[in-house]
């Protein structure tokens, strides 16, 4: 071969992997394709299912690429870090909203809310869960999507079984039933924990490495009447180490000793195995996790299953849920932000919201949540209703994640490993918290 | 040295001279390096001296050592290194034990050495993930079969924050002692028997002809192992963050994964990151000057 051929070989070789190079970083070059990106779970593609009526209907494609849900953040973060216009819409968890919208990765909505009248047709608490930051600013970066709230699945057969119920009635004076506060919550897991039956009586979460820990305990916070931290001036000496919180962290790891063996890192996925493998009596999950457990052809105890809202707090105490679910928002360094508006538009309307809702997507709209036809759809609906009202989220500023970090580092050896003390854990806490929000100069 | 073409040569009528040659594999690798592992280096440099957020947009500042002086006064930046250098001494410590003890073994004729040997090392085929699984199941306090050989009923490895660590330890022992072993055998292997005749003749007893000929003469490759394996310990990411997320088992690479990718603090991460980097670097020539002397011996 000669110098010419040589050099012929090689300038084909550079062009052949600048081509390649080329097509692969534009997976959604298309003019008339929207890329979204999600987390890998059903509800992504009940999204995928629905936005084929809007590709009949405007001629635009949708494309849902998803994610698992470990990597969803790292994911989401590094385009956005990378001002990627591989996606023009994310679909973000609530406490993204502070590190989107003031990274400069969210387009405003403030003026679509005002248009579109969102802030009336979405329930109150999710337009201010999943759409506005800073909180009660009025400013807007995402349309609610997918609602979600914690909420439990419970072994309906084992409440309902006579034998059970005089046992219980004996030993603890009331009714067995769907536990009206946390002290019952408490007595019935304690009843059905039979380690030598291999049944247990409740599955929680205690995955420490995202924000599973941290949901169980703060609803378990908020239900005692304790806070996280006053979330307008970033107080949180005295709030997030009250009487009232070490009381129920200290609650939270009493019901951890009712759980199954082995259940320290547990997320969604155990908590489900606790009700399909008949582990536990009662289980701890987000909503959007229980079509699986009414499903069965993935639950052979799905007759048997219920599901309840979040009980009351000891005394009577108001009820709270933590929030999950997403608000869908327009990424800035997307080239189609003007047709990604126009999805937006469709999507708010009550016949998509409602359609949204038969296809099994949790909607936020107001009228569709409290209809009869959508509360009686399912048999977790009813319970998904009455968290939506009651729900309450963890910090959503930008430097959520290190006060994620430093709950789980905290909390976590505390109720999984029996070290320090409730009290240890949380003044530790707060230290922490308050160093974090120096830090950012927050005070 | 390399000559320049001579003009009539066949190379000459090839168009490819011994310089061209060494230049067309030198540099695109030479270019490689420096756009994939110089580049990022002095550039991840440059923001360990900043307060850069990779999630935000504002622009970083320079913050001098403070970063570096932050993560030093960090109490648990110091426990996730005192939990890694546990976790590098009982792995390092067991896969150098076993693996020297097993090329000890299989270093004489028995039966089917060659299938022994390689069914010993298909631990160290399988990828770190599925092992990390794979071990968690083992461990499980409901069906484990580890609980169940020990006659421990109920007993949870992986979230008890006192054994946590070293369960994990156990599995990268299990997992890459073969690799040890390996590297024994093949220095044990390449010992002249007529050493061991000698000491035979002149009645050394089995310890004597331990510790004057095989030890001295097997160690080079031996510390060969012990550097990669040290090496390995210390950037330990997969296994620990697979099999358990106890505090006394989160090792320095974790810490590293979620400063950086959960929590976007860029700047301090760059900053841990050459201190881990610094870290290997000191282990690795210490290491490095002790194979040197052992190879002059």
């Amino acid at each position: 071969m000669n110098r010419t051929t040589w050099s012929g070989v090689l300038a084909a070789l550079i062009l052949a992997a600048a081509a390649i190079c080329a097509s692969a970083s534009k997976p959604a070059a298309a003019a008339d394709t929207l890329t979204i990106l999600w987390a890998e779970w059903d509800p992504a593609n009940y999204l995928q299912e629905l936005v084929k009526d809007y590709e009949k209907q405007a001629g635009v494609k949708i494309k849902v690429e998803t994610v698992p849900w470990p990597d969803f953040q790292t994911k989401a973060f590094t385009e956005f870090n990378a001002r990627g216009d591989a996606y023009d819409m994310v679909v973000g968890d609530s406490q993204w909203l502070g590190a989107g919208s003031t990274g400069g990765h969210y387009v405003e909505l403030t003026d679509f809310f005002k248009q579109h009248n969102v802030a009336k047709s979405m329930a109150a608490a999710t337009v201010v869960g999943y759409a506005e930051y800073p909180p009660k600013s009025r400013k807007y970066w995402a349309v609610p999507l997918e609602g979600d709230a914690n909420g439990w699945a419970y072994r309906k057969d084992w409440f309902e079984d006579p034998v059970e119920k005089a046992a219980f009635k004996k030993k603890y004076g009331y009714e067995l039933g769907i536990p009206k506060d946390y002290t019952q919550l408490r007595d019935i897991a304690e009843f059905f924990h039979r380690p030598s039956e291999k049944r247990y009586g409740v599955a929680l979460y205690t995955d420490n490495t995202y924000d599973a820990l941290a949901m169980g305990v703060e609803q378990t916070i908020f239900s005692f009447g304790g806070e996280l931290g006053d979330y307008s001036t970033y107080k949180v000496r005295g709030v997030i180490n009250s009487k009232q919180n070490v009381e129920a962290l200290k609650f939270y790891k009493e019901l951890y000793k009712f759980t199954p063996p082995g259940w320290g890192k547990v997320f969604f996925l155990e908590d489900n195995q606790a009700i399909t493998e008949g582990l536990a009596a009662m289980s701890m999950n987000f909503f959007a996790f229980f079509p699986a457990l009414a499903n069965p052809a993935t639950n052979k105890n799905a007759k048997g299953t219920g599901f309840f809202a979040n009980p009351a707090g000891p005394g009577g105490k108001p009820r709270f849920a933590a929030l999950g679910g997403q608000g869908i928002s327009i990424v800035t360094y997307s080239k189609k932000r003007a047709q990604s508006m126009k999805f937006l538009e469709w999507f708010i309307r009550d016949d998509v919201q409602q359609r949204w809702a038969d296809l099994g997507g949790y909607t936020c709209n107001e009228k569709v949540l409290s209809s009869e036809k959508f509360r009686k759809a399912t048999p977790y609906n009813e319970a998904f209703y009455q968290s939506m009202l009651m729900v309450k989220d963890f910090w959503a500023t930008p430097e959520y994640a290190e006060l994620l970090e430093q709950m789980n580092r905290r909390i976590h050896p505390f109720i999984t490993g029996n070290k320090g003390t409730a009290e240890e854990a949380l003044n530790g806490l707060a230290d922490d918290w308050e160093g974090t929000f120096k830090k950012y100069k927050r005070y | 040295m390399l000559k320049r073409l001579d003009p009539g040569s066949p190379a000459a009528r090839r168009g490819l001279s011994d310089i061209r040659i060494r230049n067309l594999f030198i540099i695109p690798t030479i270019a490689f390096l420096i756009v994939f592992n110089i580049f990022p280096l002095v550039y991840s440099l440059g923001y360990s001296f900043t307060d850069f957020r990779a999630s935000s947009s504002a622009p970083p500042s320079f913050v001098g050592l403070q970063n570096y002086r932050d993560l030093l006064a960090d109490e648990h930046i110091w426990n996730n290194f005192t939990v890694t250098a546990k976790y590098v001494l009982v792995s390092v410590g067991g896969q150098v034990l076993i693996g020297f003890g097993v090329a000890m073994l299989l270093n004489r004729e028995i039966p089917f050495k060659g299938v022994i040997t390689t069914l010993l090392l298909l631990p160290m085929m399988m990828s770190m993930v599925v092992v990390g699984l794979f071990w968690e199941l083992l461990y499980s306090p409901s069906w484990g079969i580890i609980d169940y050989l020990l006659g421990l009923e109920g007993f949870d490895w992986l979230s008890n924050p006192d054994v946590a660590l070293y369960a994990i330890a156990f599995t990268d022992i299990w997992m890459w002692s073969p690799f040890v072993m390996l590297l024994c055998l093949a220095g044990l292997s390449a010992i002249p028997r007529r050493l061991y005749e000698a000491a035979a003749i002149d009645r050394a007893s089995h310890w004597y002809t331990f510790t004057r000929i095989t030890l001295p003469l097997v160690t080079p490759l031996l510390l060969i192992a012990v550097i990669f394996r040290t090496m390995e310990a210390i950037k330990m990411f997969d296994l620990a963050f697979i099999m358990s997320t106890q505090e006394t088992a989160e090792l320095i690479a974790i810490k590293l994964y979620r400063l950086a990718f959960q929590e976007w603090q860029t700047g301090p991460s760059c900053a841990l990151a050459y201190m881990v980097l610094i870290m290997v670097l000191a282990v690795t020539n210490i290491y490095v000057k002790y194979l040197n002397r052992a190879k002059a011996r």
